[in-house]
């Protein structure tokens, strides 16, 4: 979340599309009914089903899964038309003014720089016309025809009303509707706030979706603004401190993983340390060599030395294109490629798509270890055929299964210390409430236990490689199970003479007498001790910042952008609704998102980007500098604005024997898979309360379609894609409405996930109908809008 | 003493079920599975050991798509019909605090209170042949903290406290949501009872049916009879049992159960 849960209480309006917290996310909720009993908020929801979300919301918008684009895109057209942007602050925080370089153009589905054959973009015609010292050039009156503005306006002058509801399925009028009051917010007195989850990020589209999402609030002015943002819903207590630690292609604190070309570790920070794009650009990743050089310290520790580039050379380096995503490595594993696998608190049987290939893909391992606290279906993936019945006729017996499985106990979250990093950003330190029962160990002693173990093999017999773990830092007190206070103090760095805590990343040197295991995380564990676990509950700004409970990153910052909410002068937009203004000297409110003694003129607002300013045009996605409406992979109609170019070009798609996708004629119904409060994943069906609460497998089907196939409620249908089926009975209800897209009626039908073939309530497994179809920035899979059949069972 | 109160605010409501799981976890009763019911309420309805259940119902009203979720468990009544249909004195009792709770070591099973209640509530398990309803937590309310299901409602859809600061509360919610459009918006509190200590704030006050709350609750009229001017009456009746129960003992011996199979 750029804003966090208790700022949703600031806003006029609430945007709720890929999303339904009412359901998902309800204690977060509470702050939504907040800003409806406080501030008379409109709740608007978009989405294909009138979900729990919808039931308590001021309007709702049906629409087709996988047009979200459209819709926003849409959004974008109107407030360019009707003129309820916010002029001052696009003008002064947004790229709109940077001109375009010549030969930058759309058509036919296809932005400039495709390349047909190589299936991929040549991006140079993205980048903008720079002068002589390389800063961008701009028009700040937005009326060069190669302004990002005047670009903008042309590429969305197609996205009418007329054609969003051709493309979303919902009338012109419901669209008109939604949009007056989405783009009322366009004014310096008011403020509105996207909340958005999977339905969003679940998409072969996921990340220029949230891009057109982003533009629609900067064209707004609610980026920065309290009540305002863009502000991502995470599904885990700790997922956001998961993607924050790093993954296959980062490292902690967002740093890009090195690559087989970056050698060096001064190639690395060559290619991974931007210039400013404009004079008053802080650029302050810029500060790349102190974060990447602290953090190498961090991991090598006396190993890593200024000679020996901080011993750089033991951070394993896919090659230049190299992909480790689910798909790729999941399709890799499929293959034959990989030998072991360590599934930690992950269950891809039933959370991966396409379940049939990921059986396929365990079965091929060597060995595997799951570390549950429940055996999973990923545990007892080799007994599928047995467990899983009748869906997968075609797996192996366990006889012929060669994959060595080992399940080692693990303690679950409330049998553990350390913090969750929750959606707003917020690390809160919490306590064990009970000790893990029998054999089971908190995560850090297993990790530690592995390691200590595979290290003493590589010291004893040697390896291909021992260098990275022999020499990597283990000098915790207990090694075989380090306290996460220690690792904490760790994460937020000290200076390596003397051991003094870091006050913030501020503080970090690129000369290697400092380390620190997360540069965003610096500042959470000082001199003055662990700022996680503070509970101050005072509200100086009034504005629910709460800046005394627990930490949150970066800085303790709780609004991110907090710099935009304020015009050029530094006074802000709304005078009732300033997190930070500038009193002459310095600036007063929520931690600046700034350079806390500069003046309101001396540096762009968005000191994180090159360009100083928020980008509308972002050439950093891989299919394209302004999103683009296409559809899933799987659709029931060919893209309505260019049907040669029908889904995204540059979609991740594999095309092995179990990755068969299936066409309309086929399997003629746009199917979703989501949750339900009532459960937590694949985890609560193995406990007595969420099971009583929930206990079957269901379908959700539109009246109408029932009616045509003679479904009743109650009645068991088989749901089948290109990949598998499911069945389960079937709930039939108006909330879901047939939809007219271009020129036929396409039924919609809902099928939640929580189910499997192991735990006290069972059911059939969602995935063994979802497309090995992906993201290509993210790697994430398309669960919302793939092509299905429905028949009564 | 103060008369207690809970205010449910079914404008707020998101029926996420967790004053379900609250009400079973504090009460500690058994977990039973659910049943599929073409809708995402998977109990079917109130049992001896399932006192708050939250009703889903879609509906259309004034041509607009409704899914109400609409908390429902016993409504502490002011002139509570299961106290005046109970025969076995002190089975149930209604605390200075206006709470209405059972005493099941004085139930004697026989379900009277289960005809008594305009709401439906009570449930009578087969296995104690007792009776069983929600008690507002008389047990926490005594030591000064809220029910349960009031301390895990996420969306402050319920608020306990004294009833007339609810009544204005609830009152002033009402009025919020006429002035918001639903100009049928008002509070529900049972007046055919003398008043509930539970109140609803309805956005459509005038179809209470749709919500699954009865439309105009009274208790029944056999039982105002059998409690009021025919009590001497009912008196005679059950003492008039125990006698009977009595004689047969003296007669027969004790009773035995003949059908063991």
């Amino acid at each position: 979340m750029t804003n966090g849960w208790t700022d949703v209480s600031n806003a006029d309006v609430i945007l709720v599309m890929g999303g339904n917290p009412a359901e998902n996310h309800p204690v977060g909720f509470r702050f939504v009914m907040e800003a409806r009993r406080k501030r008379k908020a409109k709740l608007v929801v978009v989405d294909p089903r009138f979900n729990r979300t919808a039931a308590v919301a001021d309007s709702y918008t049906p629409m087709r899964a996988g047009t979200d684009i459209a819709f926003l895109g849409g959004l974008i057209h109107y407030a360019i038309e009707n003129k309820l942007y916010h002029d001052e602050y696009v003008k002064l925080h947004t790229n709109a003014p940077f001109l375009v370089k010549e030969g930058f153009d759309f058509a036919e589905g296809y932005f400039s720089g495709w390349d047909g054959a190589a299936k991929k973009y040549d991006r140079a015609s993205w980048q903008y016309e720079t002068d002589a010292q390389g800063f961008a050039k701009v028009d700040p009156a937005l009326e060069h025809p190669r302004s990002v503005f005047q670009l903008m306006k042309k590429h969305y002058a197609r996205y009418t009303p007329d054609a969003v509801a051709n493309i979303c399925g919902c009338t012109a009028e419901e669209f008109r509707k939604a949009a007056a009051v989405i783009c009322s917010t366009g004014r310096a007195d008011r403020a509105g706030t996207i909340l958005y989850a999977l339905g969003w990020t679940q998409h072969s589209h996921a990340v220029q979706l949230i891009h057109t999402a982003a533009m629609l609030q900067l064209m707004l002015g609610n980026i920065g603004m309290p009540g305002g943002g863009i502000n991502a819903q995470r599904g885990h207590a700790n997922i956001q401190g998961s993607t924050d630690m790093g993954s296959w292609n980062n490292l902690p604190g967002y740093l890009k993983i090195p690559r087989a070309n970056m050698a060096t570790l001064d190639d690395y920070l060559k290619a991974n340390t931007p210039k400013p794009l404009r004079p008053n650009s802080l650029n302050y990743w810029g500060n790349t060599p102190k974060f990447m050089v602290s953090l190498l310290k961090a991991y090598y520790g006396k190993h890593a030395a200024k000679e020996n580039g901080f011993a750089y050379g033991n951070i394993p380096k896919p090659g230049e294109t190299e992909n480790y995503g689910w798909g790729q490595f999941f399709d890799k594993m499929h293959k034959g490629g990989i030998e072991g696998f360590i599934s930690f608190g992950m269950n891809p049987v039933a959370n991966g798509p396409n379940t049939p290939k990921m059986l396929d893909a365990l079965s091929k391992l060597k060995w595997m270890i799951v570390v549950e606290n429940f055996e999973t279906e990923t545990a007892a993936f080799w007994n599928a055929k047995k467990l899983g019945g009748k869906f997968y006729p075609t797996f192996v017996d366990p006889a012929q299964i060669q994959t060595e499985a080992f399940l080692l106990p693990a303690a679950c979250f409330a049998e553990k210390d350390g913090a969750f990093v929750n959606s707003s950003r917020w690390l809160q330190w919490k306590r064990a409430a009970l000790p893990p029962p029998g054999d089971a160990k908190p995560d850090q002693e297993i990790m530690s236990r592995l390691f200590l173990a595979v290290r003493d093999l590589y010291a004893k017999e040697g390896g291909k490689a021992p260098a990275p773990l022999l020499e990597m830092n283990w000098d915790y007190t207990n090694p075989r199970n380090p306290s996460l206070e220690e690792v904490a103090r760790e994460v937020n760095g000290r200076e390596i003479a003397g051991g003094r805590q870091l006050n913030g990343f501020g503080e970090l040197k690129d000369d290697g007498s400092t380390l620190c295991g997360n540069w965003i995380y610096s500042g959470s564990w000082t001199e003055a001790g662990n700022m996680m676990a503070r509970r101050g509950q005072d509200d100086p700004t009034g504005l629910g910042i709460y800046p005394n409970w627990s930490w949150s990153w970066p800085a303790n910052r709780r609004i991110l952008y907090n710099r935009a909410a304020a015009n050029a002068q530094g006074q802000g937009w709304d005078p009732l609704r300033t997190p930070l203004r500038w009193d002459g000297e310095r600036w007063r409110g929520d931690v600046p998102d700034y350079k806390a003694d500069a003046k309101p003129a001396d540096y762009g607002a968005f000191i994180m980007l090159p360009e100083g300013v928020a980008k509308l045009f972002a050439a950093d996605l891989v299919e394209g500098p302004f999103p683009e409406h296409y559809e899933p992979v799987e659709s029931p109609v060919p893209n309505p604005l260019h049907t040669n170019v029908s889904s995204n070009p540059m979609a991740t798609v594999f095309h092995g024997p179990l990755d068969k996708l299936g066409d309309a004629k086929s399997y003629p119904y746009v199917a979703i898979t989501y949750r339900l409060t009532e459960h937590f994943h694949y985890w609560t069906k193995h406990v007595a309360s969420g099971s009583e609460l929930q206990s079957n497998f269901f379908v959700e089907l539109p009246e109408e379609l029932a009616s045509a196939k003679g479904i009743e409620g109650g009645d068991i249908v088989r749901v089948t894609s290109a990949r598998g089926s499911v069945e389960g009975p079937a709930l039939v209800t108006k909330r879901i409405r047939p939809l007219k897209v271009a020129g036929q009626t396409v039924y919609q039908i809902g099928i939640p996930i929580h189910w499997g073939f192991i735990g006290r309530v069972r059911g059939p497994l969602v995935n063994n109908l979802t497309p090995s179809a992906y993201d290509p920035n993210s790697g994430t899979p398309e669960y919302k809008g793939f092509l299905v059949n429905l028949e009564k069972a | 003493m103060q008369t207690v109160a809970k205010l449910i605010d079914t404008s707020l409501c998101i029926g996420c079920k967790a004053c379900e799981v609250a009400c079973q976890q504090w009460n500690d009763q058994e977990y039973t599975l659910g049943t599929f019911q073409n809708t995402y309420q998977t109990m079917p309805d109130l049992a001896p050991n399932f006192w708050n259940l939250i009703k889903f119902r879609e509906t259309e009203i004034g041509g607009a798509q409704s899914w109400l979720m609409t908390k429902y468990q016993c409504m502490h009544c002011a002139d509570a019909g299961c106290i005046k249909a109970c025969p076995s004195p002190g089975a149930i009792v209604q605390l200075g605090n206006g709470i209405v709770d059972f005493n099941r070591d004085n139930c004697i099973g026989c379900g009277y209170c289960i005809t008594g209640c305009p709401f439906d509530v009570p449930r009578l398990s087969p296995k104690t042949k007792k009776v069983y309803k929600c008690s507002l937590c008389s047990d926490r309310v005594a030591v000064g903290l809220e029910p349960a299901c009031i301390k895990t409602c996420p969306t402050n859809c319920l608020t306990f406290g004294s009833r007339t600061d609810l009544q204005f509360l609830a009152a002033k919610r009402a009025e919020e949501l006429r002035a918001d459009g639903f100009a049928g918006a008002g509070v529900y509190d049972g007046p055919g009872v003398g008043g509930t200590n539970v109140l609803y704030v309805l956005k459509h006050a005038g179809r209470p049916e749709e919500y699954g709350l009865p439309k105009d609750p009274t208790i029944p009229w056999t039982v105002s009879l059998w409690k009021g001017p025919l009590k001497w009456l009912g008196n005679t009746v059950f003492i008039g049992g125990i006698l009977t129960a009595l004689f047969h003992f003296v007669k027969f011996g004790p009773k035995e159960e003949h059908h063991r199979g």
